[in-house]
């Protein structure tokens, strides 16, 4: 008989029913991952105990690691369930949901508040419109490059999840949003609203709400330099303070 | 322009690059859309593109011009493409990456700041704008942020994590709404628009494992097929020849890796074989797609050179650099060695190709209408640009351009006049009605068979039958053994009765979409006897494949005089069957010629 993988999974019915948890086996094969795990209860929703049960619900799109949709906690750790290896992991695996954000149902969770927080960062390009216009401004390659790392973001949450200043205890909308006003700052045509995101960032919520813990820089799936980004914002943001009490 | 009373209201169904651009014109004109998607708009499946995007730069010196982008786009595509809509979008191109430039793309640069181009297959210039080797990401991404803006603004209503489910039509017959269902509460409603544009993507997730996000399965156009919706040039599928196998999905690995400097080889007596640069001297790794998946899938299957006697080949980047490496291919290097344990800078990854994109799709005019008044289609779920082969790199372009042509035409068409009287509410509550009838059917189901299970021999099907080598014996099979999954559908069982994200009910109602997808390619490609582009059809003698005196298959030729139309495949509703005939389509431009990478091309 196959070498089999044990799966703890803490599940939860409705985004207001109690959780509980599940135990299922998996047939172990070379390669195996956590969405690969899943898909194969999906075809067999049965638990250890012979108990057939509705399928687990997770969210999954790309399974290449770019969507950011398939963050979960795993064996206590926020991460891509995707590239989540079964060989890596410690056995039995145990899934949970990430709870800094709203459990909609298992595994599935509800990452709103991460793209609301883009909008009130102001997170794009101000562009008369997408016609023609002119030729676009040459770009500094290092700064290009910086802006590459930073874009790369996925909006999997994982640095939310890791944030102990995350949370009902404050209003921090967290590292991935308030980096990505960095990366708008760095663009030759979004820098000219740089005030306005730095003003922002100043408020309730804002780069003050970090405490510096370093966690998001340990999580960040693409290895983005989020404690940096944060400290030159930091700066940028005092330098903001500084002109807006001189400018008046 | 006189001020309109009412605001022209658009449903958009897809948030990938197609679907964003399109509202991004449609708000710019001042209408206001209802944007559907089944996840974030954020997470769609643009971003898995790669390697880049086509556009005539010109700023390598290499005195690229857009007339050579348009013919091999047209040669690459096997002459099945529409050449007055392949001249409109690459004319478009440059335009259209100063356009994502300004927005915020973060293209590659040189040295000096401008936007650095690379090789890639089928094209002899540098023609191709990338980000790393994430470039749908950087572009999606971009054009998120600006339908954000326009959330924000107030012209953008997003309905994430919302399924399509079907059109509604009104008493003329015209497209005037959709049935709609959340995923997260189950609630199923009807929603009016002026105009309704499709940009679902592929329907990859047919055949399984392929290089697709879970999302592409295509039912949102099987769903609009079984309306009325013509579907054209089904059979046309590519398979990428690089990608990494896997068993819950195949993961690609870019062509941006041959357009480096990669190299695909296996042993052979000892010694490594380079059999694409001895096979296509004038193009060696960078021959197009269709080409270099036929090389490798002759080379391990039929000659049964694979690595270690299995279906695997070389691709080979250890020869370069390995900063250059980093940078130009950083994002996909780390996800081969994330997945795979091995570092590509230091050792030759190990690929095979892999179902990865349709050409087919919707049939629609220039315009992006579809037959059905009142619908429109987008994106990879339309047919337009590709014909029977589409060059790499030219679908982030194809998706880009086609989302500024649709977006501006519903605008039009929502102002014209023409669309007929608006959806009474009863006319609404029906459509619903429908929708929730059939849902809670699916709910009651409760027979013997798994659907992910019949989902993942549907794959194995259309994997053995109506891939890379396809013949008429394999395709009827498989018209039958669909059919008989048709039935088996019947009897699925439902464990999930409830009512909070039920995702096994909405696979249900998928599954039956994409099985009658399935027929569609495959019915496609049984009627097509010629081989042109991605479909290659063996020659079958007394019922078995035919060789010739070396023993190679024997594969049809491509036949101008009978094949060189749009395939049409309609939906007969009493028995379920596609029927299939054929459409002229413009092809005044460039007179057809054979296709050969092996030799330098001849315009």
């Amino acid at each position: 008989m196959a070498e089999k993988v044990r799966f703890v999974i803490e599940r939860q019915d409705s985004p207001n029913d109690k959780p509980y948890t599940q135990e299922f086996d998996v047939e172990y094969r070379p390669g195996l991952n956590v969405v690969a795990s899943l898909m194969e209860i999906q075809k067999n929703p049965v638990t250890v105990d012979g108990k057939k049960v509705p399928p687990v619900v997770w969210e999954c799109n790309c399974l290449e690691k770019v969507c950011g949709a398939c963050m979960m906690v795993i064996n206590g750790k926020a991460q891509q369930a995707c590239c989540a290896l079964v060989d890596n992991l410690k056995k039995p695996i145990k899934l949970q949901p990430a709870r800094t954000f709203p459990v909609i149902r298992d595994l599935l969770i509800d990452r709103t508040r991460m793209f609301e927080a883009l909008k009130r960062i102001q997170g794009w390009v101000e562009l008369d419109g997408s016609w023609e216009n002119r030729e676009a401004p040459i770009q500094n390659p290092y700064t290009a490059r910086t802006a590459y790392e930073i874009s790369r973001c996925m909006t999997c949450g994982c640095c939310l999840e890791a944030c102990p200043n995350v949370g009902p205890q404050s209003d921090f909308i967290g590292p991935a949003p308030t980096v990505q006003a960095y990366l708008f700052n760095l663009h030759p045509l979004g820098k000219f609203d740089k005030p306005k995101r730095l003003n922002v960032l100043m408020e309730k919520g804002g780069i003050t709400s970090c405490g510096n813990s370093q966690n998001c820089v340990e999580v960040c799936p693409k290895s983005i330099k989020l404690t940096t980004y944060l400290a030159q914002l930091n700066r940028d943001v005092n330098i903001q303070a500084l002109k807006n009490i001189f400018d008046n | 322009m006189a001020k309109e009373l009412t605001k022209k209201q658009i449903i958009i169904v897809g948030g990938g690059i197609s679907g964003l651009l399109a509202t991004i014109k449609v708000c710019e004109m001042g209408g206001e859309v209802l944007l559907f998607s089944y996840c974030p708009v954020k997470r769609s499946h643009s971003l898995c593109a790669q390697g880049g995007m086509n556009a005539c730069m010109d700023t390598k010196g290499e005195h690229d011009s857009i007339y050579e982008h348009f013919d091999d786009t047209v040669y690459g595509g096997d002459f099945l493409a529409d050449q007055l809509a392949v001249k409109g979008m690459v004319e478009a191109a440059p335009k259209l990456i100063k356009m994502l430039d300004r927005m915020g793309v973060t293209f590659t640069r040189t040295p000096e700041g401008n936007l650095d181009l690379r090789n890639f297959g089928g094209q002899k210039n540098k023609r191709t704008c990338f980000s790393g080797s994430t470039t749908g990401q950087q572009i999606l991404y971009a054009l998120d942020e600006q339908v954000r803006r326009w959330e924000v603004k107030g012209s953008v209503k997003k309905y994430e994590f919302w399924e399509f489910v079907k059109i509604i039509k009104n008493r003329e017959g015209i497209c005037r709404g959709i049935v709609a269902q959340s995923m997260n509460t189950m609630e199923i409603k009807s929603f009016r628009a002026d105009t309704v544009i499709l940009a679902t993507g592929g329907p990859g997730q047919v055949f399984g494992r392929c290089t697709a996000s879970t999302i592409c399965n295509g039912s949102a156009v099987s769903a609009v097929y079984q309306q009325g919706a013509e579907i054209a040039n089904p059979e046309f599928i590519q398979i990428h020849p690089t990608a990494i196998p896997g068993s819950d999905k195949n993961r690609l690995m870019s062509e941006a890796c041959r357009g480096e400097g990669g190299r695909v080889w296996v042993y052979k007596d000892g010694k490594p074989w380079y059999f694409l640069e001895e096979m296509y001297p004038a193009y060696g790794n960078l021959v197009p797609r269709d080409v270099a998946s036929r090389a490798i899938y002759k080379v391990c299957v039929h000659m049964g050179l694979g690595i270690n006697g299995e279906n695997r080949v070389y691709l080979d980047l250890s020869h370069i650099d390995g900063d250059y490496l980093l940078r130009k291919l950083g994002g996909i290097l780390e996800m081969y060695s994330e997945f795979v344990g091995q570092d590509p800078r230091k050792v030759p990854m190990e690929i095979f190709p892999s179902v990865h994109y349709s050409m087919g799709g919707i049939w629609v005019d220039r315009q992006h209408f579809t037959n059905i008044p009142g619908l429109m289609a987008s994106g990879e779920c339309d047919y337009q640009y590709h014909g029977a082969n589409r060059l790499g790199a030219n679908s982030l372009l194809s998706a880009a351009y086609s989302g500024t042509v649709s977006g501006p035409e519903a605008m039009k068409w929502a102002r014209s006049g023409k669309n007929g009287s608006e959806l009474t509410d009863d006319e609404m509550e029906a459509a619903r009605r429908e929708v929730q009838n059939e849902y809670d059917k699916i709910l009651q189901m409760n027979g013997s068979e798994n659907a992910h299970k019949l989902h993942h021999e549907m794959g194995d099907l259309m994997y053995k039958y109506v891939a890379i080598e396809r013949d008429n014996n394999g395709l009827d099979a498989c018209l039958v053994e669909l059919k008989k999954l048709l039935k088996r559908w019947d009897d699925i069982g439902v464990t999930d009765r409830g009512n909070v994200a039920n995702q096994e009910a909405m696979f249900v109602r998928q599954l039956r979409n994409m099985i009658l997808y399935a027929m569609v390619i495959t019915k496609g490609a049984r009627c097509r006897d010629e081989s042109r582009g991605a479909h290659a059809k063996i020659v079958l003698e007394n019922g078995q494949q035919k060789h010739d005196k070396d023993g190679e298959l024997v594969f049809m030729g491509r036949d101008d005089k009978n094949f060189m139309f749009t395939t049409i495949v309609n939906y007969d509703p009493k028995t379920e069957d596609p029927i299939v005939t054929y459409r002229e389509f413009e092809h005044s431009l460039i007179k057809p010629r054979a296709r050969n990478y092996a030799v330098a091309k001849k315009e």
